[in-house]
């Protein structure tokens, strides 16, 4: 059987992130783009529920930045079985949630999985989270904020976080879609003369994609937030800030 | 805006979560402002209770024993039920565990729009607008609500539940559970709590909390040492838990515990809203991050633009020497 693992590309918020000037967007030429963290747990909770059932990882991306197949080569190069990138009309676009969940579906469909996994949330993801949205379009069971899974019986199980350290363990007849938060265990590193070696051996199958109408939100500005409060700056060396914080501790009484 | 306001009210264990009376207490700013109504949607098992003491002008109540605990299929299929049938202007839902599974849900199948991680929603030129936050908080986006049905997902925190007015209750109505209830294709095995842990992080006076920052699993010890110097206990933001660097007993932030102690010293933590939603409240804020714009300045009272490693280096000589 098959795990689908959907992988975004999204600007890196470690870096400095500047608006267009059309004031709705971010300038994607000057963006750095990363693999979503929270997919890259998904595809480790897939290839932890492959290596323990022998099912088939399926890792599929949208090519929106013009690098996902990075992304894609180095999910096969961590064990993922194939790749797929949907291609069309995209590069350099900002897609909706809505948007991504409309081209997903009928790939989807098509390839029948037993389960899909994505990124609990996106940085950009303005519209809601992927995983519910497929999940409403698809009419599967549903799950966010997944901290684990294990297939039990012929069903799927998932440990969904609440709040406060509590979990709510959710079974699945397949198939489902589960936004995961978190893996099991921190996403496994793959050298980079690995993912060399499956840019020469390995073929990214390429399915060509077209957005059907769907419900949109129009965001009429973007900009960066002016600061609600500022913290007073302790400058000076490293030794003069610390002399200050005890300063400041002491005189709260802290120490 | 007019017409009706719909607030779901999240709850657990027979209890309305922090988060409903500050999404009520908007709905009501909102329902004065705009000749509005207010009313709370509640799903649930036996939470009769809950909607009679809910300050709204209405609540409709849908119970179902597959309700019990919220969970992700039948909370959204319930909702849905309930909204569908009658549209509401405004639909409110928290950017919580619970919002995450059914804001998305309920608005691409009632095919209505959504914005997500709102933190304000202004009335402004005749029309309302929420302002989202994107980008681990760095950008924010203006998007005016349209004339059609809409679905917001509200930060916790972002709002004050003080805007609540003590008042009777509404009146409630009962709606009948859809037949989808019987046909789920999910159900929750089981409902666990945190173990015990080896702290308290909740109740600790002093916290020194560390972040990416910190670089690895190594660095930790010198992070442990600085708070054993101070008296303080060690806690972390998310990545350092997933990475397994520290147990989750130590996860500061929205889907970790909510803390507030003396002091919070957040080493080489960026602030992501998440974690700002668990130490916001802490009384003296100090932080130390090489990044001058790293949103956990906003909320600090002391910064520092240094290396962490150093200034802890120089704080534990002092402490120690």
């Amino acid at each position: 059987m098959t795990i689908a693992v959907i992988l975004e590309q999204v600007p890196d918020v470690v870096e400095e992130l500047e608006i267009a000037p059309s004031g709705t967007d971010l300038d994607r030429d000057t963006v750095t783009y990363v693999l979503n963290e929270y997919d890259d747990h998904a595809l480790e909770e897939a290839l932890l529920l492959a290596e323990a059932s022998g099912d088939t990882v399926v890792a599929i991306g949208i090519e929106t930045t013009g690098e996902i197949d990075q992304a894609l080569y180095t999910a096969l190069a961590k064990g993922a079985h194939r790749a797929i990138k949907l291609v069309g009309d995209f590069e350099g676009s900002w897609l909706s949630t809505r948007a991504t969940a409309e081209l997903l579906v009928p790939v989807l469909r098509d390839l029948a999985p037993q389960l899909v996994l994505t990124g609990v949330q996106a940085p950009d993801d303005l519209d809601g989270q992927l995983a519910p949205t497929l999940a409403a379009l698809l009419d599967w069971p549903h799950a966010s904020v997944v901290i684990g899974t294990e297939f039990a019986n012929g069903h799927v199980r998932a440990r969904k976080e609440l709040w406060g350290g509590m979990t709510l363990t959710v079974e699945f007849v397949p198939p489902a879609v589960l936004g995961i938060q978190a893996a099991r265990q921190a996403p496994r590193y793959v050298p980079v003369s690995r993912v060399r070696q499956v840019m020469r051996e390995a073929t990214i199958e390429e399915i060509e994609v077209a957005l059907p109408p769907h419900a949109s939100i129009t965001v009429e500005r973007l900009y960066v937030p002016e600061a609600s409060g500022q913290a007073e700056l302790l400058t000076g060396s490293p030794a003069e800030i610390a002399d200050r914080i005890l300063e400041l501790l002491r005189t709260r009484g802290l120490l | 805006m007019g017409q009706r306001i719909v607030v779901l009210v999240e709850h657990l264990a027979g209890e309305a979560t922090d988060v409903t009376y500050e999404l009520l207490g908007l709905a009501r700013r909102i329902a004065n402002a705009d000749g509005a109504v207010v009313e709370a949607v509640v799903l649930g098992e036996a939470v009769g209770h809950l909607a009679e003491r809910l300050p709204a002008d209405r609540v409709l109540l849908l119970e179902h024993p597959s309700l019990h605990f919220l969970a992700p299929e039948p909370a959204a299929r319930a909702l849905a039920h309930v909204l569908g049938s009658t549209p509401p202007r405004l639909t409110i839902v928290p950017n919580t565990s619970l919002g995450m599974d059914v804001a998305a849900w309920v608005a691409t199948r009632l095919g209505w729009p959504l914005i997500s991680y709102c933190r304000a929603l202004e009335h402004r030129d005749g029309r309302w607008v929420a302002t989202a936050q994107l980008f681990g908080g760095k950008i924010l986006a203006d998007v005016p609500l349209g004339d059609e049905p809409s679905v917001v997902a509200i930060l916790a925190g972002a709002f004050s539940a003080d805007a609540v007015e003590p008042g009777s209750p509404g009146t409630i109505e009962r709606v009948a559970a859809p037949a989808e209830l019987e046909q789920l294709r999910s159900r929750v095995v089981a409902l666990e709590r945190p173990e015990a842990a080896d702290v308290d992080i909740t109740r600790a006076e002093k916290i020194v909390a560390v972040g990416r920052g910190i670089e690895s699993k190594d660095n930790v010890e010198l992070a442990e040492q600085l708070a054993q110097a101070l008296g303080a206990v060690l806690a972390a933001s998310r990545p350092l838990v997933d990475a397994g660097w520290l147990p989750r007993s130590r996860q500061v932030g929205k889907s970790g515990l909510k803390v507030k102690p003396k002091l919070y010293m957040a080493l080489g933590i960026s602030g992501a809203p998440e974690h700002l939603e668990g130490m916001k409240d802490a009384e003296l804020i100090i932080a130390v991050n090489k990044d001058p714009k790293a949103p956990i300045f906003t909320v600090a009272d002391y910064g520092a633009v240094a290396d962490l490693f150093d200034v802890a280096e120089a704080l534990l000589e002092r402490l120690e020497g």
